[in-house]
């Protein structure tokens, strides 16, 4: 909410000498914060002043524009500063316009000035003379886009030589406030007023412009009849005839409502809004011209239609107030008016419309129908029902105070306004809640002082103000007392919480994880969860995987990615191609997450708020949200070990992504075990299944290049996705201690020839199980290929160490041992022990 | 090997004279003392020391004396030996000292090398802005609690008293989701969390829920689709604004530095009444002519989140007594937080991915 200063100012005074920083000061720290002061001549600064044309001569151009010499008497004083001796009288200026004449007073800046946007005036040499200033346009001072002409002053406007600023009101100052949604009364002078009265200090004489005397009912006005009482509690209807069309808004009103930010548009229009931004009611007016009957309210029935003033044709929902007349609907009541009886600039005889509606209905009519106006904001808020005759009565005295006609005798008001509730308050309730000692009379006073009606004591009765709507719960009334008394006086006191518990086992652990991949060199990203179709493909997902189940966004920013992610690859991959394209060539990132897997369990109810939901209920809720398991992935691309003057580099590989699981899984104390699978986006015979205790968990392995070249990646990039909730629930929570023998240990290679399809994890467990439990470790030290082995072969070469944890082995308890492991090997994997 | 000659006179045997020996031991000891290097220790040893060294053979003469005469020649030439042996050990230790120092030399490295062969690490910011804060409130006692980010509408707004036509609904711009029937949306805020820890849990609770949130605002260098959240909430008996007003306090002094404290501006909020707008003070400038301070522009405070006493309605609706109970809650950004707790002005590079942006923050901050 804009409101100029000097408005509030007409409605309460303040003590002289308080500055507008004191105002907003105290104004914030009682909830209507500043947002800002603006006043239309801040930006300008130097000698701005009224100057009088005393000659001008106009001169053709070569470029055939003519420019007027002009002489220009800003006072004495300035002439003879500024006046450079080839004028008398006055200073030298060209100037453009021609919207002018001899004897005119006009806008004059001299050098030395600054206008807005920065623009500094000095004497210069243009058109063969030394012009010493600017006589200047509106759009020159930024006071609106006109810049046809030049200002030209009323001829009563000051003497030459006088400050021009307090005649263009251009130190008014404006004072922006945010105005949260609780304090409805704000977005109006009236109640900003009133805010005034109660926090600035010495603040006295509210005149509120609603207390008016109003002409009493009759039946000679304008026959309304509303049909939905509750959705429209009072409507008041007023005329005004032999209106004159042409009139112009007066000055004042036009700045006032500028400043408040909204645009003049003609008489009758603007002083319905000036009515409304002064008082908070929202008036409509009709051309009673085109009325044609009585006006009836009631809701709208279904597959209604009307084309509001903004040209739009709306289809309208059986929840839409409308108001009608013998013609049909004539306007979505409280929201927009419509079209044919819209006022026009023929208008002479005007239906000032003033009503009370529902807000819930408001609100609902608004967001169906998208409608953003000032009227609307007021009326989904709610607006005190107690003055719509007033503020109807203040809009009939404006238009025939400045628009000339006569206001019609009939006065129409159907309904009455609903009463306030009577609300039982705990006398001590503010002082309970604030922490603060806040006596009951205290409370008393600081809620009469914002308007309620508090009798009783212990237990207060408080009837709050027709405006506060707002105000329904005692709590509501506790933070008026604290607000006034002062939330820069609630003093700051350390609760004692029960001791706590401290991070739960599954929190310490994904930090854990987070930790571990850091160590091992990866960086951890955030990515937005949101995914499109196009994402899924180009990872290469075939059209039945699981994956492609999205929860789709009704209103995503981007419909290229409409949905919640059900894998983090898409983000990350992009993450890291990022990455390379900035010539990060060598990268290593993770990533951790949620993601949504939807579950089609049907609607998450909404449920009772007057009690705690059952168990049931809330098992209910839960169970219709999608599942959302922490997700953990990670990319490499580029060089694992960088090269330099210890060697070559190595380039990550395949077996990097699965180790990154693999170190993950260590941290937690889990044991990896991976197995080929095809699945995108990964390479086809570089996929591992990676699998806990016999649980698949996730899939790591090198990246499909296809997908890679989509993703700006190179080839042979890594990746890894596993769930993260998975491991963490089989996380070893208590580690058994280790016993370790003291005994020598006894070594023994073997190498063994496989198929080559055999994975090399089915040979080491044939060994494991065939060695017995003298083998102490075993551990893959070289695979081979090549002639020595026979096409379609492999030698894996496996180190086994041997001990007992109870004696010294004797002499060929090792081999036997060793030959027995091979012996398993051979059995279940065909190998053959090389020679 | 002549047998003994009982008629020979000693002193005719000239390698055992006593000046023959004496040359013979000082001739050796001069060849020891000029072995400039192992090898030639190596030589001067055979010459000297060997079995075919004049000692050595001098030493076999001795059984030639008579036996009077032999204790005399046996201790000169066993002291001549011994000492020659000695003189080798000791120029041994010395060359071998001098040899390992010359070896350990020759191994000199450049220690300016490079070393690093493979990548730092790093967690992202947020995260570990998210784990320092709750770090903090662990230590008051505080657990950390948890919920969804897709969340039942019921949840986001209903349970906190923003119902079905509450115009604050929408001053937060939610992502809903389909099918509308539904009512499942990206939730706005960390608040749902509070409800959800009222409903599991019974008082005293004191929790806080650091959390991703999402609000359908177009991603600038101020505002995100998706940002983070840290949600306090506390539910005791006799809580106050007061006590509101310490945690924050104390909260503020934590992160921001010592004698930062908050300052309280009216506000509202369905799920808090009274409800208040937190500012801190500007840690930069401290309110101390904040005129020219970058950080808080001028203001001396920086807007910081919400708070206020949970409304009694929200109490009511997941299942505390309101006659019994009082609560606060607040929320604060932490991607906000973190912005001008690291003076970042534009805040995409948060979730933009880039490694150079998160690795400068190691994994602490």
């Amino acid at each position: 909410m804009k409101a100029p200063l000097s408005w509030i100012l007409d409605l309460v005074d303040v003590p002289a000498g308080t500055t507008t920083e004191e105002i907003t000061d105290r104004l914030t720290l009682t909830g209507l914060k500043l947002e800002a002061i603006v006043s239309p001549g801040r930006e300008i600064t130097g000698p701005l002043v009224i100057g009088r044309v005393l000659t001008m001569e106009p001169e053709p151009q070569k470029n055939g524009k003519t420019i007027n010499w002009c002489t220009v008497d800003v006072g004495a004083e300035l002439n003879a500063a500024h006046g450079t001796g080839e004028q008398s009288g006055g200073v030298g200026i060209v100037c453009g316009a021609h919207n002018f004449a001899p004897g005119d007073l006009v806008v004059t800046v001299l050098p030395g000035g600054v206008l807005p946007g920065g623009f500094e005036i000095g004497a210069r040499k243009t058109y063969g003379h030394l012009s010493a200033g600017m006589i200047c346009s509106a759009r020159e001072l930024g006071l609106g886009e006109d810049h046809d002409g030049i200002i030209v002053l009323p001829p009563d406007a000051g003497e030459p030589g006088q400050d021009v600023r307090p005649v263009l009101g251009l130190d008014e100052e404006t004072i922006e406030f945010e105005v949260n949604p609780d304090r409805a009364y704000a977005l109006s002078l009236r109640g900003i007023a009133r805010e005034v009265l109660v926090s600035v200090e010495g603040a006295s004489g509210f005149r509120d412009p609603t207390l008016r005397d109003t002409p009493a009912a009759n039946d000679e006005g304008h026959p309304v009849v509303v049909e939905d009482a509750e959705g429209c509690p009072v409507f008041v209807a007023r005329r005004v005839d032999g209106f004159d069309p042409a009139a112009a808004t007066p000055d004042f009103m036009v700045q006032r409502i500028t400043a408040a930010g909204m645009r003049p548009i003609s008489l009758a229009v603007d002083v319905t809004n000036y009515v409304m931004l002064e008082t908070g009611r929202p008036i409509h007016g009709y051309d009673a011209d085109t009325l044609q009957g009585a006006i009836v309210v009631r809701r709208a029935r279904e597959g209604e239609k009307l084309t509001t003033l903004d040209g739009t044709a709306r289809t309208l929902d059986p929840g839409d107030l409308v108001v009608t007349d013998d013609s049909g609907i004539i306007g979505l009541g409280g929201v927009m008016g419509g079209e044919t009886t819209e006022i026009s600039g023929t208008t002479t005889s005007i239906l000032v419309e003033s009503a009370h509606w529902d807000a819930v209905s408001m609100y609902r009519t608004g967001r169906r129908h998208k409608i953003t106006s000032e009227a609307g904001k007021r009326n989904e808020r709610g607006v005190d029902p107690t003055i719509c005759e007033a503020a109807a009565d203040r809009v009939v005295e404006l238009l025939v105070e400045h628009g000339g006609g006569t206001a019609h005798p009939g006065v129409t008001v159907v309904g009455t306004p609903p009463a306030m509730p009577v609300v039982e308050v705990a006398g001590d309730l503010a002082a309970r809640v604030s922490g603060m000692p806040i006596t009951e009379e205290q409370s008393v006073e600081c809620l009469r002082a914002v308007g309620c009606d508090v009798s009783g004591s212990g237990t207060l009765s408080v009837t709050p103000p027709p405006w506060r709507p707002d105000l329904t719960d005692a709590q509501d009334f506790s933070e008026e007392v604290v607000r006034l008394v002062g939330y820069d006086k609630v003093p700051s006191v350390l609760p004692t919480p029960p001791s706590g518990r401290g991070l739960t086992r599954s929190q310490q652990l994904r930090r854990r994880v987070g930790r571990t991949l850091a160590g091992e060199g990866y960086v951890e990203v955030v990515s937005f969860p949101f995914v499109g179709e196009a994402d899924l493909d180009a990872l290469g997902l075939a059209a039945d995987d699981p994956r492609r189940d999205l929860l789709r966004l009704s209103n995503p920013l981007n419909t290229e990615a409409g949905f919640m992610t059900s894998t983090l690859l898409p983000g990350i991959l992009r993450a890291a191609g990022k990455n390379v394209g900035h010539g990060t060539t060598d990268v290593a990132i993770f990533e951790t997450g949620t993601v949504t897997l939807p579950r089609h369990a049907g609607p998450a109810a909404i449920l009772p708020v007057d009690r705690r939901p059952t168990d049931a209920e809330l098992e209910a809720l839960d169970a219709a949200l999608p599942a959302q398991p922490l997700h953990l992935a990670v990319v490499a691309a580029g060089d694992a070990v960088a090269g330099g003057w210890w060697g070559e580099a190595r380039p990550v590989s395949w077996s990097d992504a699965v180790d990154a699981v693999r170190s993950v899984a260590d941290a937690l104390g889990l044991e990896v075990t991976a197995s080929a699978v095809e699945l995108a986006p990964w390479h086809p015979g570089r996929c591992a299944e990676l699998s806990v205790a016999g649980e698949v968990v996730g899939h790591a392995g090198e990246v499909h290049p296809t997908v890679c070249q989509a993703f700006g990646l190179p080839k042979r990039t890594v990746a890894a996705e596993v769930d993260l909730d998975l491991l963490i629930a089989r996380a070893v929570h208590l580690r058994t201690a280790p016993t370790f023998s003291s005994y020598p240990v006894a070594k023994e290679d073997v190498a063994l020839v496989v198929d080559a399809s055999v994975p090399a994890a089915d040979v080491e467990t044939a060994l494991r199980e065939g060695a017995g439990e003298l083998l102490e470790s075993i551990r893959l030290f070289d695979v081979y290929t090549g002639d020595q082995v026979g096409e379609g072969k492999k030698s894996l070469a496996y180190a086994l160490r041997f001990r007992a944890a109870d004696r010294t082995l004797k002499e060929g308890e090792a081999a036997a041992a060793r030959d027995a492991a091979v012996a398993r090997a051979a059995e279940r994997t065909g190998a053959v022990q090389r020679a | 090997m002549s047998g003994p000659n009982t008629d020979y006179d000693p002193v005719e045997v000239t390698p055992l004279k006593a000046d023959q020996v004496e040359a013979m031991r000082e001739a050796a000891l001069a060849a020891i003392a000029a072995a400039a290097d192992l090898d030639a220790l190596k030589q001067v040893r055979l010459d000297h020391a060997g079995d075919r060294s004049p000692l050595a053979l001098a030493n076999r003469e001795i059984g030639a004396l008579p036996p009077q005469a032999r204790k005399e020649a046996g201790q000169r030439v066993g002291q001549a030996r011994g000492a020659v042996n000695r003189a080798i050990a000791a120029r041994q230790t010395v060359l071998e000292a001098e040899h390992e120092e010359r070896m350990l030399a020759e191994e000199t490295v450049d220690v300016s090398l490079p070393t690093t062969r493979r990548r730092r690490g790093g967690r992202h910011p947020l995260t570990l802005q998210s784990e320092l804060i709750a770090d903090l409130f662990v230590a008051m006692g505080y657990e950390i609690a948890e919920g969804p980010v897709v969340e039942a509408e019921w949840l986001n707004f209903d349970a906190l008293n923003l119902g079905p036509d509450h115009p604050a609904r929408t001053m937060q711009d939610t992502f809903w989701t389909e099918p509308a029937e539904d009512h499942v949306v990206l939730r706005t805020q960390t608040s749902p969390v509070q409800a959800r820890t009222m409903l599991t849990r019974t008082p005293p609770i004191y929790v806080v829920c650091p959390g991703r949130v999402f609000r359908t605002d177009e991603y600038d260098a101020t505002h995100s689709p998706m940002f983070h959240q840290v949600e306090g909430l506390v539910v005791d008996k006799g809580i106050t604004m007061a006590h509101l007003k310490g945690t924050l306090d104390h909260f503020a002094s934590q992160l921001f530095g010592d004698d930062i404290t908050t300052r309280f501006r009216p506000s509202y909020f369905p799920f808090t009444e009274p409800s208040a707008e937190v500012d801190v003070k500007c840690f930069v400038c401290r309110n101390i002519e904040p005129q020219s301070c970058r950080t808080c522009r001028g203001e001396g405070w920086i807007e910081w989140g919400g708070c206020g006493v949970v409304n009694p309605r929200v109490l009511v609706a997941c299942g505390v007594d309101p006659e019994v109970y009082s609560g606060f809650a607040f929320g604060m950004g932490i991607d906000r937080s973190f912005m001008f707790r690291h003076d970042l002005e534009d805040l995409r590079p948060l979730f933009e991915g880039d490694v150079r942006f998160s690795s400068a923050f190691g994994t602490e901050i």
